[in-house]
């Protein structure tokens, strides 16, 4: 598995930019204000590559991944699949292009709905495209219940609710493979399972991705989730990227002090793990009203004065390795941290 | 806490218990079984142990392992109707399993008292978070509205809730997720008790809070030297914080030892299978991980021999027609269910040649084959 996981990395490198995502602004409306869910995203994912992306509740994550379906308009910024500007797109065009960027959801029970056998839900998106006859249709269902490992034969006439968590997460998605998607947005696909059912599920869509050559990006706040399953991944904070690496590279040496914290918070199977990391104190700031300068610093163990005045760019920290801090977490010319935290990570 | 200020005699029975020798909360051979259209359930099936004064206990296993409903049989807390119980349940020497709901009440929540996993729905929607906080301390110990509201203040300061002077007149729907179990845990701390459950405390909240609820219940727990039953579905939850951990499958407990020796010394594939599905930071990325096939077993009709059998890798015939006691081998403290334990991760099943920890991929597949997800059968013929 590791063989094909260093060639699949060197695919990575040559693959085209499939989705280029630009300086992405989502706003809603509370009240009188407007609040603002991503502040200024960009980042790119290459064809056949896993993009994760990790951060705490209300972070942005999520929204950026409804933008990029487009079930959440944009305010501005774009969002270039292949080629052409998803933000803004209407109608026909938009519809044709959602078939081939398609989305699971966290909660797979209510991601189906209740009152439709197993085999129609699946059929749906073919049935709403009018794609091939009835007959086509059902050999399409039955090859694609088989690829997430649901028997048709049994499950193809049952409800939803007959199937536990882990089952319905199969069928939401064998049902987004329906369309034949290029690119599958994964919304915390695994945060509702039990660990036993997340590993099922994590082995299978690395399966599927190879299976059906995806492009994805795995949305999570479980960054150990996420490292499993991404060839790089973004952390974000209050509607920010903070840190942007391959994977490995940034579990290894982490730049930014909130990833490190994320690293820190994650729960080893380990009796004798010692986390040389304070837990993350204090909560996510209210984006209505963010703090000035570089948004962590409130929660930050290294913040300095120039955090609060000068909002910290992302820059690259070494090849492919961009993060948005002013004092980078080992880095020689700035803040250093307390050598347990540094030893903490190298011992995991 | 507060406690001395208590004028309420209901309490004093269970107060005065404090002398009482020997483990805080004893189990034993408990059963609940659950009375439905397709059959009788049985969620908890023979569940035996003891939770030592200010000691950690770690529940862990799958959905459907009967877990909560282990929690809430100890508490107490089952439907009116449809429900077998048999066996004792003893909470510092007292027989709950022998009670009525009125003396139950005066246990729940001033000396034993739960965390619920959705503080959301365990909370009163429409009720001020100090009102709710007050509740018991006025009932447990008798305070007057003064005294329990700045016992809630600081109830709700000690759970790390900023400025709870205004908090505490908050509804729950203010507060974010992390917030609410905080309240959720003042609760269950206001009057002091000698042991809380924690049911899935953590599951559903982001992991960065997680760990802040966990630090926390810990300091409280390491203050006011209670002890805690820690139920959960991830062993990383527990490797740290408990001192023994149960392991539960179908209804049963599969392994129990201290926390060292489960993770060092693990005798049973299910456990070894349980820790080896959670991925870890330090495999690169992109490892397959060691998932378990299959489900849980019907516990409508349970598999014959070792419940875990249909999923094991290593299950001989042996397995399947005897069902293993629950024993121990050398160290008296690690009970196992298992014909064929594991010694030093190896399988002693015979003709088994490979391991089930960190991942060749000989001993992946033989797991993953035995996948074949069957639909959850409303007439139990799925898993039989």
């Amino acid at each position: 598995m590791t063989d094909t996981a260093t060639t699949e990395d060197s695919t990575v490198h040559e693959g085209a930019v499939v989705l280029d995502v630009h300086d992405l602004v989502v706003e809603f409306k509370s009240g009188r204000q407007r609040v603002q869910a991503v502040s200024g995203v960009t980042f790119q994912v290459r064809q056949g590559e896993t993009l994760g992306l990790v951060g705490e509740s209300g972070c942005g994550k999520s929204t950026t991944g409804r933008t990029l379906v487009q079930v959440q308009p944009a305010t501005s910024g774009s969002i270039v699949y292949q080629g052409i500007n998803l933000n803004g797109l209407k109608g026909k065009q938009l519809r044709q292009l959602r078939t081939k960027i398609q989305m699971i959801f966290q909660d797979p029970i209510s991601s189906l709905n209740p009152r439709r056998q197993i085999k129609d839900i699946v059929a749906e998106p073919l049935v709403i495209w009018k794609r091939g006859t009835k007959e086509e249709r059902a050999a399409k269902v039955r090859e694609m219940l088989e690829a997430v490992g649901i028997d048709p034969d049994v499950a193809g006439d049952r409800l939803p609710s007959e199937f536990s968590g882990g089952q319905c997460q199969r069928i939401s998605i064998a049902r987004a493979l329906m369309a034949d998607p290029d690119l599958l947005i994964c919304d915390e696909p695994v945060s509702a399972l039990d660990v036993s059912v997340q590993a099922q599920i994590l082995n299978l869509l690395a399966d599927l991705k190879q299976q059906f050559r995806l492009t994805m990006v795995f949305i999570a706040h479980d960054l150990a989730v996420v490292k499993n399953v991404s060839d790089r991944v973004a952390v974000m904070y209050l509607g920010k990227l903070v840190e942007i690496a391959e994977s490995d590279e940034l579990y290894r040496a982490a730049a930014h002090p909130y990833t490190e914290a994320l690293l820190a918070s994650i729960p080893e199977p380990d009796p004798d793990h010692v986390s040389g990391h304070k837990a993350l104190t204090g909560e996510l700031p209210s984006p209505l009203n963010p703090p000035s300068g570089c948004r962590f610093r409130t929660r930050c163990p290294y913040a300095q004065e120039r955090c609060s005045a000068e909002e910290p760019l992302l820059r690259e920290v070494a090849p492919g390795h961009q993060v948005a801090c002013h004092f980078p977490v080992g880095e020689a010319s700035g803040m250093v941290a307390p050598p347990a935290q540094t030893a903490a990570v190298a011992d995991n | 806490m507060a406690r001395t200020k208590g004028g309420a005699s209901n309490t004093l029975q269970f107060r005065d218990a404090g002398t009482h020798e020997g483990p805080l909360l004893v189990v034993e051979d408990l059963h609940t079984s659950f009375r439905t259209q397709r059959g009788t359930v049985r969620a908890v099936d023979g569940v035996s142990f003891e939770v030592q004064e200010g000691k950690t206990l770690g529940i862990v296993g799958e959905s459907g392992s009967g877990k909560t409903v282990l929690s809430r049989s100890i508490m107490g807390l089952l439907p009116p109707r449809d429900v077998i119980r048999s066996g004792t349940v003893h909470f510092a020497g007292h027989e709950l399993t022998a009670m009525d709901d009125t003396s139950l009440r005066e246990v729940w929540g001033a000396e034993l008292s739960m965390i619920f996993q959705d503080p959301m729905t365990a909370l009163n929607p429409v009720k001020r978070i100090g009102d709710q906080i007050c509740e018991s301390l006025a009932l447990h110990l008798g305070m007057d509205r003064k005294e329990a509201r700045s016992t809630a203040v600081e109830l709700l300061r000690s759970v790390g809730i900023p400025s709870p002077e205004q908090r505490v007149r908050w509804y729950p729907f203010q507060l974010s997720g992390g917030m609410r179990q905080r309240v959720m845990i003042a609760i269950a701390l206001a009057c002091a008790p000698r042991l809380v459950m924690a049911d899935e405390p953590t599951t559903g909240l982001d992991v960065t809070v997680q760990a802040q609820i966990l630090d926390l219940l810990a300091d409280l727990q390491r203050e006011r030297h209670m002890a805690v039953i820690l139920v959960t579905h991830d062993l990383g939850v527990v490797a740290s914080r408990a001192d023994d951990i149960i392991v539960m499958y179908a209804g049963r407990i599969v392994e129990r030892a201290p926390t060292r020796t489960l993770f060092h010394d693990t005798k049973m594939p299910y456990t070894r299978a349980l820790m080896d599905s959670i991925p870890r930071l330090a495999d690169p990325s992109g490892a397959r991980l060691n998932a378990i096939g299959g489900r849980p077993p019907d516990l409508i009709n349970p598999p014959t021999g070792c419940r875990f059998s249909p999923r094991c890798p290593y299950a001989q015939d042996k397995c399947r027609e005897l069902e293993p006691p629950l024993r121990t081998v050398g160290s008296p403290d690690h009970l196992f269910a298992c014909w064929f334990p594991l010694v030093d991760g190896m399988s002693t099943a015979p003709a088994v040649p490979v391991t089930v920890s960190s991942g060749p991929a000989a001993a992946r597949s033989a797991v993953e084959n035995g996948q074949a997800p069957a639909p959850a059968e409303p007439t139990g013929e799925a898993e039989a």
